[in-house]
């Protein structure tokens, strides 16, 4: 059925090069993606292999130079509330407490006032801050300000998240709980999630398909879809093999560029 | 059972005793060296001035009878005496007037700057070559254009607060953050509405510092613009006691200048905290 319809993000051999210092880079050649509605896809790969390039195509941020990015089979020209990005860094207005952050979206759609006041206290309550609604961020911990982050895009409407190794910059306990938390809020709202990682459990424990990307110039290699039943034992046989199977493909690249 | 409880009663009170004890110490003790160093230097001055009459500089209690004398008369009742309030009110409002016609110039002046890539390219380069031309070397022009009076002083107050508001804004609304935009775009903030959701807010801390130095600036300026033959001001009468040779009104027009310029400054620091207490280098 979905192979028929329109795919809710396609990129067909988007390529994107630039310009820097006289020189020019490509960053992607290539690349062709099909994600579903309600697919949770993870862009795994090591520096420079083009996946945040293709996230931030996905979001609309930059253009690219080569083929076609469509949503819902219309080209993407720009950013949108569709769209909603969680960046490393937050990105969270350092201005507006936590409720004003997540009512941002709303606000700029124009919503009425009830209604924003309704959207931030439900998403509040999902992320578990309702003691930190009026809290800035720069009074928040990182795990905290993710959720905020996430929030924020889910209560403007987003129907894909797009997110650039959003737990990175996290310490391991707070990135496994939020992991958790949002392989939950995924499955409960049907969204649909491309996340870019370079931590190869990380992209196990949360993906349907881990698309492995490679640099010099960045592509897609290969794509895997993990069949392991949620939620997912990162202790378990199964798991160890697909760690396994991907560390081989991930380190295939740098057998062969020092070959 | 009882001398137990009362027992751990007391020990709580008194363990709530120290722990106020050294809270009240914790907050006495800056302001007790603050005033060190002060005291130290009004005993020095004391000391070396008192009962000598061929002393250039009176004692301190001297400025003190004067201070007072200014302010509320009854001790030497001349052509000085209760004029303190007169002087204070026209340079105060030569220089929050300077002050809000400098605000009301350099904000969209340096919003359009930072913003518009066109009027940087025409109005930055004359800005960068005018700003170091020092605010008193503007004095004699300002002399000859507007006359000798007031409103010299007025423009030098202006001239004094516009540099310091237009630099920090247009740093202000330059150095905001590519992400947030980042942020505002996908999040369905676009165009103008960017710039008051956004860029305004984010420049805020930049722009308060520059109203901050802007007004400090004005209070050095006003003296030196009253200093030209202007009737009334704490410049005015310090230059005019000068030549009198009341050397205590020139001291107690220079206190004066420093406590209103330093209130002041408290005055809006206090406001920028409420405005900026989201701000972890404010708040």
């Amino acid at each position: 059925m979905a192979e028929a319809g329109v795919a809710i993000l396609e990129m067909k051999n988007v390529g994107k090069t630039y310009a820097q210092n006289g020189r020019s880079i490509e960053a992607l050649r290539g690349a062709s993606l099909r994600v579903e509605k309600g697919e949770f896809i993870c862009l795994i790969g090591a520096s420079g292999c083009g996946k945040s390039t293709l996230l931030r195509m996905a979001a609309g941020f930059e253009a690219a130079t080569q083929g076609d990015t469509l949503m819902w089979g219309v080209p993407i020209t720009g950013p949108s509330p569709s769209r909603g990005m969680v960046f490393q860094d937050y990105g969270l207005f350092p201005w507006l407490d936590v409720r004003d952050n997540i009512g941002f979206g709303p606000k700029s759609r124009r919503r009425a006032k009830g209604e924003i006041r309704d959207t931030v206290d439900h998403f509040i309550e999902l992320i578990g801050l309702q003691s930190f609604a009026d809290v800035y961020p720069h009074q928040l911990s990182g795990g905290m300000k993710q959720r905020v982050a996430i929030a924020r895009v889910l209560a403007n409407d987003a129907e894909i998240v797009l997110m650039d190794e959003p737990f990175g910059a996290l310490d391991a306990m707070t990135r496994e709980r939020l992991q958790d938390e949002l392989v939950d809020i995924w499955s409960r709202t049907g969204l649909t999630v491309l996340f870019v990682t370079h931590a190869i459990d990380e992209a196990i424990f949360l993906a349907d398909r881990v698309v492995v990307m490679s640099p010099g110039p960045g592509r897609i290699e290969r794509e895997y879809t993990i069949d392991l039943p949620r939620p997912r034992d990162i202790a378990g046989a199964e798991f160890n093999a697909w760690r396994r199977v991907l560390a081989a493909q991930l380190h295939s690249h740098h057998g062969r560029k020092a070959g | 059972m009882t001398t137990l409880a009362s027992d751990s009663g007391s020990g709580t009170a008194s363990a709530r005793a120290t722990s106020w004890a050294s809270a009240a110490w914790s907050r006495l003790r800056p302001l007790l060296l603050a005033v060190v160093f002060p005291a130290l230097m009004l005993s020095i001055w004391h000391f070396a001035t008192v009962g000598r009459p061929g002393s250039l500089v009176p004692p301190p209690h001297d400025v003190w009878l004067e201070l007072w004398d200014l302010a509320f008369g009854g001790i030497n009742d001349d052509a000085y005496s209760r004029t303190l309030h007169i002087h204070l009110l026209a340079s105060v409002a030569r220089v929050y007037g300077g002050f809000a016609l400098a605000l009301i110039v350099a904000l969209p002046l340096g919003m359009l700057i930072g913003r518009v890539p066109l009027i940087r390219q025409i109005i930055d380069p004359t800005i960068q070559i005018l700003r170091p031309v020092p605010v008193t070397a503007w004095l004699p022009l300002a002399m000859i254009i507007f006359g000798l009076g007031p409103r010299s002083a007025f423009f030098l107050v202006f001239l004094g607060a516009f540099y310091p508001i237009l630099v920090n804004t247009i740093f202000g609304v330059r150095s905001v953050e590519p992400r947030l935009f980042e942020a505002a775009s996908m999040l369905g903030c676009n165009g103008s509405a960017q710039f008051f959701r956004v860029v305004l807010p984010a420049a805020l801390p930049s722009i308060f510092t520059g109203m901050r130095l802007g007004l400090g600036f004005a209070w050095v300026v006003i003296v030196v613009g009253e200093m030209t033959g202007v009737q009334t001001g704490l410049g005015a009468i310090i230059m005019e006691a000068r030549q009198l040779s009341r050397t205590e009104i020139v001291i107690c027009g220079m206190i004066v200048i420093g406590t209103v310029g330093f209130l002041s400054d408290r005055l809006v620091m206090l406001i920028g905290r409420r405005l900026l207490a989201w701000s972890p280098s404010h708040g």
